[in-house]
C-alpha cells in the first residue's frame, strides 16, 4: 500500500481485538459493532459502564474496552439505575434479550423507564432464547416452533408477542424509544443512527432511551444466516414495526 | 419391564408424569432444559398442562396456585432459579402445600458455572427462605434412583403436605442411563385433599394462607409445622449403607453421584485390604443422624470423611452428627469440578497416616 | 480504488457479506481457517467500488475498507 492509502472502515477501538462467542451469522456482532462505533465517535469510552445480561450476550464484557457489571437475569435496569444514581457523569447502558428484558426483567425495565433512569438499553429481540438452546421467548411470533413451543406458538395458550417498544412509549415520563433492525446494510445504518442518538440524550442528561433492534438467531431458528435475514424481514418486521415511538420533546398526553 | 436408556432431565420428567403430575410450570436455565422441553412434548399428549413461565419467581407462585387446587404439580430449575423461588417455597411451607421441586445443581454462587455442583446442600435442607420451616429432601445418585425417588417425591409432598425437593446435580441431568418406570404403580393410601380450594359448593369456604398476626395462632401454625417435621425425622429417613462392616477404618459419607466417586474407591481400596465403609444419606432432610454416630463410634473407626462437591456443607450435619467422638475429615472441589476416584483415594491415605488437619488435631 | 481486506482470523464464514455486495465480488474460500471455518474472500478486487456494505453487514467486524488516493464519505454513517 503507498501513503496516500486510507482506511475507510475499520473495527471499531472500543470493540476489542478478540473473536467473539457468537455463531457465524449472528447479529449480536453487528449491534456491538455499532455501540462500539458510537462510543468511540462521541469519545466517552473512558467513562462509559456497561451492564451485561444473561443469554447470548453474557459474554459482552469480554468484547468492551469498557468497565462492565454482570447482572443476574433480568436484573440489568436494577443495577444501571443504582450505577447511575451514584455517578451520574458515567455513561451507563444496558444491553439485554428478549429473555432478559420482555420476560424475567419486565419489571425493571418498565420501573426504570418509569422512574426516567437516564440510561441507555439496547433491547436485542431475535424472538427466541438462544444461549439455553431455543425455547421460546415472550417474542416468539405465533407459530414459531421453539424447544418449548414444539407444535408452534399457541396463541391461545401462549398469547401473542410482546411489543417492548409500544409498551414502554405508553408510559408518561419523557423517553426515548425507538425499533430498528440490523438485517440490511440500510436498516444497520438507521439502527445506528438510532443507538448514537440514544446515547446523545444520555450524554445531554435529557431521559431514558431504549433501542429495540429485530435481530436473527440462525442456530436456534434453524436457518442460514442469510436465510434468517429473510425470516426477519418476512415475519418479525410485519408485526414489530419499525420506527421512533417516542422522544422526550413529544411527550404522551396523560 | 423394559429399559429404555435416558438423559436424566428427562427420565425425572416421565417419572413425574407416571407419579400422575400433570402440571408443570418451569423457566429455562442450564442444566436442565431438557425437562421443560420433554414436558412442552409429551404433556399435551397426557391432558396435562405446561406453561413457561416469565421468571422462577413467578414460577414459584404459579405452583401456590396450582398446589392448592389439589393437584400434583412441579417444577425443575436449577440453582439461581431455585434462589428466586425460596419465598414461594416459604409461602407453601408456611401455607402447607405440598409440592415438588427438582433442583438441577450448578456451580454458584452467582451466576457461577453451568457444570455440576452440590453447593445448594444448606439451602435445601436448612431452608433458604424466611421462617420455620423444612423442605423434605431426596438425594438420587443414580438416574433410575432419580425416576424412583421423584416418583416418591410426590406421596411424600401429599403425605405431609409439604414442599419436597428432588436435590441432584447437573451430572444426572445430562448423563444417560438405562431406567425403568413401574407397570403397576401403587402408592399407599393418602388422605383425601380436603384442604383444597375447588370452590365452595355445599360445603364452607377454605382459605389458604400463611398470615398469622394473631401471635398465639402463628406460633400455633408454627407448632403445627414441627410437629410434622418431628414425624418425618421418626419416619422418613432413608440411607444406604455400602460395604460397611466391623473392618473398616474410615466412615465415608456421601451423597448423590458423589457417592458412586466414593464406591469406587471403596472398591478399589478393598483389593488392597483397606476397608472403607459409606453410608449415603438419600434424604438429606431428614438427615439420618442417628445412624451416623451409631457407626462413628464403633472402636473400629479411625475417622469419618464427607465427600462433596462444595466447599463443605453436609460436613457440617455430620459434624453434628458425631459429636466429636471421631475426627470429621472433608474433601471437596467445588467450581464443576469433579473429584476423581484418585484424589479421593489419595486423601484417604492422608487420613489413614495421620497427615489430614482433622485427625492430626484429634490425637494430639 | 477502494478495496476490501477480509481477516481471517474474525471470519466465521456466515456469508452475510457475500450476499450483500452489491457487485458480487465476494466469494467463499475453500480453504479453511485456523477456527475450521470457510472464510470469505474478495475473487474480483478490481470492480470494488468501496461501498463498504460488506463491512457493514460483517457481524465479526473482519472487514477493513481501504481507498487508495482519495478520501470520500458515500453516506452519512
Amino acid at each position: 500500500m503507498n501513503e496516500s492509502t486510507h482506511a475507510i472502515f475499520t473495527r471499531p477501538q472500543s470493540f476489542r481485538d478478540v473473536v467473539t462467542h457468537y455463531c457465524p451469522g449472528c447479529t449480536h456482532g453487528i449491534i456491538h459493532r455499532l455501540v462500539a462505533e458510537v462510543l468511540d465517535e462521541f469519545g466517552i469510552r473512558g467513562r462509559t459502564v456497561g451492564v451485561g445480561p444473561v443469554g447470548c450476550g453474557v459474554f459482552i464484557y469480554n468484547y468492551f474496552q469498557t468497565d462492565f457489571l454482570e447482572a443476574p437475569h433480568g436484573r440489568a435496569p436494577a443495577l444501571a439505575t443504582g450505577l447511575k444514581r451514584v455517578h451520574p457523569e458515567l455513561i451507563v447502558f444496558t444491553y439485554q434479550g428478549d429473555g432478559d428484558l420482555a420476560s424475567i426483567g419486565t419489571a425493571e425495565i418498565i420501573h426504570a423507564a418509569n422512574r426516567g433512569e437516564k440510561f441507555t438499553t439496547i433491547f436485542v429481540n431475535n424472538a427466541i432464547y438462544g444461549m439455553t438452546g431455543g425455547q421460546m421467548a415472550p417474542t416468539t411470533m405465533p407459530g414459531q416452533i421453539t424447544t418449548t413451543s414444539p407444535r408452534g406458538r399457541n396463541v391461545e395458550e401462549c398469547g401473542y408477542p410482546i411489543r417492548v417498544a409500544e409498551l414502554l412509549s405508553t408510559l408518561r415520563t419523557p423517553a426515548y424509544i425507538e425499533r430498528v433492525a440490523v438485517h440490511t446494510p440500510q436498516n444497520i445504518i438507521r439502527a445506528k443512527k438510532a443507538i448514537r442518538k440514544a446515547f446523545r440524550y444520555q450524554i445531554d442528561n435529557k431521559c431514558f432511551s431504549l433501542v429495540e433492534v429485530l435481530s436473527t438467531c440462525p442456530t436456534g431458528w434453524g436457518l442460514t444466516p442469510n436465510e434468517s435475514l429473510k425470516w426477519l424481514e418476512d415475519t418479525m418486521q410485519p408485526y414489530y414495526p419499525l420506527g421512533c415511538f417516542k422522544t422526550p420533546e413529544n411527550e404522551v398526553k396523560a | 419391564m423394559t429399559r429404555i436408556l435416558m438423559k436424566g432431565n428427562e427420565a425425572i420428567a416421565e417419572a413425574a408424569i407416571r407419579a400422575g403430575a400433570i402440571y408443570y410450570f418451569a423457566y429455562p436455565i442450564t442444566p436442565q432444559n431438557e425437562v421443560g422441553e420433554y414436558m412442552a412434548k409429551r404433556l399435551p399428549e397426557v391432558g396435562g398442562v405446561f406453561v413457561q413461565a416469565e421468571s422462577e419467581v413467578a414460577v414459584g407462585n404459579m405452583l401456590f396456585g396450582a398446589a392448592a387446587s389439589g393437584k400434583r404439580v412441579f417444577t425443575s430449575s436449577s440453582s439461581p432459579g431455585i434462589s428466586l423461588m425460596q419465598e414461594a417455597i416459604s409461602y407453601m411451607a408456611g401455607a402447607r402445600l405440598p409440592v415438588v421441586l427438582v433442583n438441577i445443581m450448578r456451580g454458584g454462587p452467582g451466576l457461577g458455572g453451568i457444570l455440576p455442583s452440590q453447593a445448594d446442600y444448606f439451602q435445601a435442607t436448612k431452608g433458604g427462605g424466611h421462617g420455620d420451616y423444612r423442605v423434605l429432601v431426596l438425594a438420587p445418585s443414580t438416574l433410575q434412583e432419580a425416576v424412583d425417588l421423584t416418583m416418591l417425591a410426590f406421596h411424600l409432598a401429599d403425605k405431609y403436605c409439604n414442599p419436597t425437593m428432588v436435590l441432584a446435580d447437573g451430572m444426572i441431568g445430562q448423563m444417560m442411563e438405562p431406567v425403568e418406570f413401574p407397570k403397576n404403580y401403587a402408592e399407599e393410601p393418602l388422605p383425601p385433599k380436603n384442604w383444597a380450594t375447588t370452590g365452595c359448593q355445599g360445603r364452607d369456604p377454605i382459605i389458604i394462607k400463611s398470615l398469622a398476626l394473631d401471635p398465639v395462632e402463628l406460633e400455633k401454625n408454627n407448632i403445627v409445622l414441627a410437629e410434622k417435621y418431628k414425624l418425618m425425622k421418626r419416619d422418613e429417613v432413608r440411607f444406604e449403607a455400602y460395604k460397611i462392616n466391623p473392618k473398616n477404618r474410615i466412615l465415608m459419607v456421601s451423597y448423590g453421584t458423589m457417592a458412586r466417586i466414593c464406591q469406587t474407591v471403596i472398591d478399589e481400596l478393598e483389593q488392597e485390604d483397606i476397608s472403607i465403609g459409606l453410608l449415603r444419606p438419600i434424604t438429606l432432610f431428614p438427615f439420618p443422624t442417628k445412624e451416623i454416630l451409631a457407626e462413628a463410634v464403633k472402636p473400629n473407626i479411625e475417622a469419618v470423611l464427607t465427600v462433596e462437591m462444595s466447599m463443605g456443607q453436609m460436613v457440617e450435619d455430620v459434624e453434628v452428627a458425631v459429636r466429636d467422638k471421631k475426627p470429621v475429615e472433608f474433601y471437596g472441589r467445588t467450581g464443576g469440578i469433579v473429584p476423581t476416584p484418585e484424589e479421593v483415594r489419595d486423601y484417604i491415605m492422608k487420613i489413614l497416616a495421620r497427615e489430614t488437619p482433622a485427625v492430626r488435631s484429634w490425637n494430639g | 480504488m477502494p478495496g476490501v481486506i477480509i481477516d481471517k482470523g474474525y471470519c466465521k464464514g456466515c456469508e452475510l457479506c457475500v450476499k450483500a455486495c452489491p457487485q458480487q465480488i465476494l466469494s467463499m474460500s475453500k480453504e479453511i481457517t485456523n477456527r475450521g471455518y470457510f472464510s470469505a474472500q474478495v475473487h474480483d478486487p478490481s470492480r470494488c467500488i468501496g461501498c463498504q456494505i460488506c463491512a457493514l453487514v460483517c457481524p465479526d467486524a473482519a472487514i477493513t475498507v481501504v481507498t487508495h488516493g482519495q478520501r470520500y464519505v458515500l453516506y452519512d454513517y
